[in-house]
C-alpha cells in the first residue's frame, strides 16, 4: 500500500516518525481474526477516530496500543520507538475506558493522582488540583466514584489518563454511556481539550456523528481492516466503499454498466439512464457499479421541469413516501425501474413540497457522483441503529 | 461489617438495590407500613428460633457461670452472683484459653494465606473450569467434619509417609513426630476451617472488575503494585468475612485439640466441656465460656473497626 511505500522513503532519509504508527497488525483470537494487518499513521498532535461498528476490531486495536492485548504479528511504534512487545505500564499511552474504570475505592483526588504517584512524580498535590480545575470536579475531589454523576465519572475517567500526559491518548467508547444531550456538550469539551493540551487522541466509536464532528483524521474499520482513511469531509464526500458510503450518513446506489472512460469521467448506464463520473470519483475498474449519491445532493422538481443542475437528469420517478422533518422533507422516489431513491430537500420555502404519488423527475451534479465497485454488497454498512 | 453497610456498593454501579434510586423513593406511607409488616413476618421464625435456642440458653450460660461453687447435682446449684469463679476460672486455665486464641490465630493466618492464593486463582485463573473448582473446595463438606479429622490421624502417623518424608529430609529428628503436637493441632484447624476462608475471599475477588486491573496496569502500576493497590483493597471485605468465619469457631474449637494433640495442646473449649460434664463444674465452664465470648466478641470489634474504616471501600 502507498502507506509502506512511505515507510519505506522515511526509513532511507533517517528521520523517525513521530507520531503512532501501526504496520501489518494483525491479532487472532481462538476462533476469529479481529484485526486483519492493519497499517495506520496517526500524526502527532492530531485527534484521530477509529470508526466501525461492533465487532469491527477498533477496540482490539486499541488494546493493541494500549498493550493490553498482545499483537499475532506486526509492530507498533510511537514516536520512532517500538513498543509492540512492551508492557502496558511501560507505554507513555493511556486509556480512558469504556465505563471508565474508575477505581471505586479511591476517591476522586486518589484516583487522578494514581499515574503520578506510581511514576512518583513530584508535586502531585497541584498537579491533580490542576487537571481536577480543567475537567471543572475541584468540588468533588473527596467524593467517591459512586457518588458521580455518569458525566462527571466520565471527566474523572479523562483527568486520570490526561494527567499522565501520554503520547497518545486512547479513548475507548469514552461517551457510549452517556445520554445524547451529554454527548454532545462532551463531544466539544474533549475536542477543546484534547486542542488546549495538544496530545494525540486516537478515539474509538461506533458513533459516525461522533467521530465526524471530533476528529481530524477517521479510519472506517470493518471486519478487521480499515476501508478508508481521511478527513471528516472527504470520507463523507467521496467514499471509496458500499461500507463507507452507508455507514457514514446515507447513500443512493444504483446498479450501473460502464459505458466509456474519458480521461475526466467515467459515463455509466443506469437502467437506461446515462450519468458520469468524475475519474476521481470512480473506484472501480469494472463493467458493472454502483452509482452513488448521497440523498441532500439529489434535487427534485415536477416531471419535464428544467431543473438546475447541469448535468444527470433521470426522469420518471413517482413520490411514494414523504416526511417532513422541519428543516428538510425526506422524500422516497420509486424510480421506473423499481428501486426507491431518497431525496433530502432543503426547506428553503421556494420550491414545493411535493405529495404522495405525485410524478417527478430527479437531478444532480456529477461532480457529486461516485462509482464504487459492483463486487461490494450494496447493503454494507447500513445502519440499523440510524 | 456493619459501620460498611450503609454505604452504597461501590463495586456494581449498576446494583439496582443502591439507595437513593427514584423507585425506592416513590414509596409510600401505606406501602411502606405494610412492607413493614411484611419484614416482621418474614423475621417471626427465626427470631423465635433464636429466642428459645440462643437467648434462653444464653441467659442459663450466664446463670451457671454465677452459681454458688458449694452447689451440686445431687444438692441443686443456686445462683449467687458469684463473680469471683470467673476470678478463679481464669486462674486455673488461662493457658488453654490463651492456647485456643494461638491456635486459632495461627491457623486463621495459615488460611487466608493459602486461601488467599487458592481464590485467587479461582476467580481469575480457572476459566471454565471456575464451578468445579469451587465444588472441590466445599467437597469436604460431604463428609463428618469428625472423620475428616481423624484421617488427619492417618496422615501425621508417626509411620505415615509424612513423617517419613520429614525425617528423610532431616526437617524432623529420627524420633520427632507430628501427631499430638501443636503443629497437629495447627494444621488439622487450617485444614478444616481453609473453606471458610476460601468462599468469602472468592466472593469478593470475583466481583472484582477485571478492567481495574488492566486500568491500574494502564497507569503504570506492574502486577504487583496493582496487586496491593488494586485488588488487595478490593477484596478486604472478603478478607474481614474470611477471616471472622475462620477465627472465630477456630478458636472454638476443641475436636482438633483432642484428636490430634495431647494433654499439653488442650484448649479452653476441651475444659469447658470437662467442666460441664466429668468435672461436674458449670459455674467453671459458664464462666470460661462467657468469657471466651466476650474476648472474642471484643477482638472482633476492634478488629472490624479498624478494617472497617475508609479502606474497606
Amino acid at each position: 500500500m502507498s502507506l509502506r511505500v512511505e515507510a519505506g522513503v522515511e526509513a532511507a532519509d533517517g528521520t523517525a516518525y513521530d507520531g503512532l504508527r501501526l504496520r501489518a497488525l494483525t491479532k487472532r483470537f481462538a476462533s476469529f481474526t479481529a484485526v486483519r494487518g492493519i497499517d495506520l499513521d496517526v500524526p502527532r498532535g492530531s485527534f484521530f477516530a477509529l470508526l466501525g461498528p461492533s465487532g469491527c476490531g477498533k477496540t482490539t486495536t486499541l488494546r493493541m496500543v494500549a498493550g493490553l492485548d498482545a499483537p499475532t504479528s506486526g509492530t507498533i511504534e510511537l514516536a520512532g520507538k517500538d513498543i509492540t512487545g512492551a508492557k502496558p505500564y511501560r507505554r507513555p499511552v493511556n486509556t480512558v475506558f469504556q465505563n471508565y474504570a474508575l477505581f471505586p475505592h479511591l476517591d476522586i483526588f486518589e484516583n487522578v493522582a494514581f499515574g503520578l504517584r506510581r511514576r512518583k512524580v513530584d508535586g502531585v498535590d497541584k498537579k491533580v488540583a490542576e487537571m481536577l480545575a480543567l475537567v471543572e470536579l475541584d468540588a468533588q475531589a473527596r467524593k467517591k466514584p459512586a457518588q458521580l454523576s455518569g458525566g462527571q465519572q466520565q471527566r474523572v475517567a479523562l483527568a486520570r489518563a490526561l494527567i499522565n500526559e501520554p503520547e497518545v491518548l486512547l479513548l475507548d467508547e469514552p461517551l457510549g454511556a452517556l445520554d445524547l444531550k451529554l454527548r454532545r456538550s462532551m463531544q466539544i469539551e474533549l475536542k477543546r481539550i484534547q486542542m488546549d493540551v495538544g496530545l494525540t487522541f486516537v478515539h474509538v466509536t461506533h458513533d459516525q456523528e461522533e467521530a465526524m464532528t471530533m476528529a481530524d483524521t477517521v479510519a472506517v474499520m470493518n471486519g478487521g481492516l480499515i476501508e478508508q482513511m481521511g478527513s471528516p469531509a472527504e470520507l463523507y464526500e467521496n467514499p471509496r466503499s458500499t461500507f463507507v458510503a452507508n455507514f457514514l450518513g446515507q447513500s443512493n446506489l444504483i446498479e450501473g454498466r460502464v459505458t466509456g472512460r474519458s480521461a475526466d469521467e467515467v459515463t455509466v448506464d443506469m437502467h437506461g439512464i446515462g450519468v458520469s463520473v468524475p475519474v476521481g470519483r470512480a473506484h472501480t475498474d469494472g463493467q458493472q457499479g454502483w452509482v452513488g449519491i448521497r440523498p441532500e445532493k439529489v434535487l427534485i422538481g415536477d416531471a419535464g421541469s428544467k431543473l438546475d443542475a447541469p448535468g444527470n437528469t433521470i426522469p420518471g420517478g413517482v413520490v411514494s413516501d414523504v416526511s417532513f422533518v422541519g428543516v428538510s422533507t425526506q422524500y422516497l422516489v420509486r424510480m421506473p425501474w423499481g428501486q426507491e431513491l431518497m431525496v433530502f430537500a432543503q426547506n428553503t420555502g421556494r420550491d414545493k413540497i411535493f405529495r404522495h404519488g405525485d410524478p417527478v423527475e430527479l437531478s444532480w451534479r456529477p461532480e457529486y457522483a461516485f462509482l464504487l465497485d459492483h463486487s461490494q454488497d450494496v447493503r454494507a454498512g447500513a445502519q440499523e441503529d440510524g | 461489617m456493619t459501620s460498611t453497610a450503609g454505604t452504597v456498593p461501590v463495586v456494581d454501579p449498576g446494583d439496582p438495590g443502591a439507595p437513593g434510586e427514584p423507585d425506592a423513593l416513590v414509596d409510600v406511607a401505606a406501602s411502606g407500613r405494610r412492607r413493614g409488616r411484611t419484614a416482621y413476618l418474614l423475621m417471626a421464625p427465626a427470631v423465635l428460633w433464636l429466642a428459645l435456642f440462643f437467648v434462653i440458653p444464653f441467659y442459663s450460660l450466664i446463670a451457671a457461670s454465677l452459681y454458688d461453687p458449694s452447689g451440686s447435682d445431687e444438692d441443686g446449684w443456686r445462683m449467687a452472683y458469684a463473680f469471683g469463679n470467673y476470678v478463679d476460672a481464669w486462674q486455673d486455665y488461662w493457658q488453654p484459653f490463651v492456647r485456643s486464641i494461638a491456635y486459632g490465630g495461627i491457623a486463621t493466618v495459615i488460611c487466608l494465606v493459602l486461601g488467599y492464593v487458592l481464590a485467587y486463582a479461582i476467580a481469575f485463573k480457572t476459566g471454565r473450569w471456575k464451578t468445579l473448582v469451587l465444588v472441590l473446595v466445599i467437597a469436604p463438606f460431604f463428609t463428618s467434619f469428625l472423620v475428616r479429622t481423624l484421617s488427619w490421624q492417618l496422615i501425621l502417623a508417626d509411620d505415615g509417609w509424612v513423617v517419613d518424608v520429614l525425617r528423610f529430609l532431616q526437617l524432623l529428628d529420627d524420633d520427632g513426630r507430628l501427631l499430638a503436637t501443636d503443629v497437629a493441632v495447627v494444621t488439622g484447624l487450617a485444614y478444616n476451617f481453609l473453606p471458610f476462608m476460601v468462599l468469602p475471599l472468592f466472593a469478593s475477588l470475583d466481583k472484582i472488575d477485571h478492567r481495574l486491573i488492566e486500568a491500574s496496569s494502564d497507569l503504570y502500576s506492574n502486577p504487583v503494585v496493582g496487586f496491593f493497590k488494586v485488588t488487595w483493597p478490593l477484596s478486604l471485605p472478603g478478607v474481614v468475612s474470611g477471616t471472622l468465619l475462620t477465627f472465630i469457631p477456630a478458636a472454638g474449637d476443641y475436636i482438633n485439640a483432642q484428636l490430634l494433640g495431647n494433654t499439653n495442646t488442650r484448649v479452653v473449649g476441651s475444659v469447658i466441656e470437662a467442666q460441664f460434664t466429668d468435672a461436674n463444674q458449670p459455674y467453671v465452664a459458664g464462666a470460661l465460656s462467657m468469657t471466651l465470648m466476650v474476648v472474642i466478641v471484643g477482638m472482633v470489634l476492634v478488629y472490624v473497626r479498624r478494617a472497617g474504616t475508609e479502606e474497606l471501600l
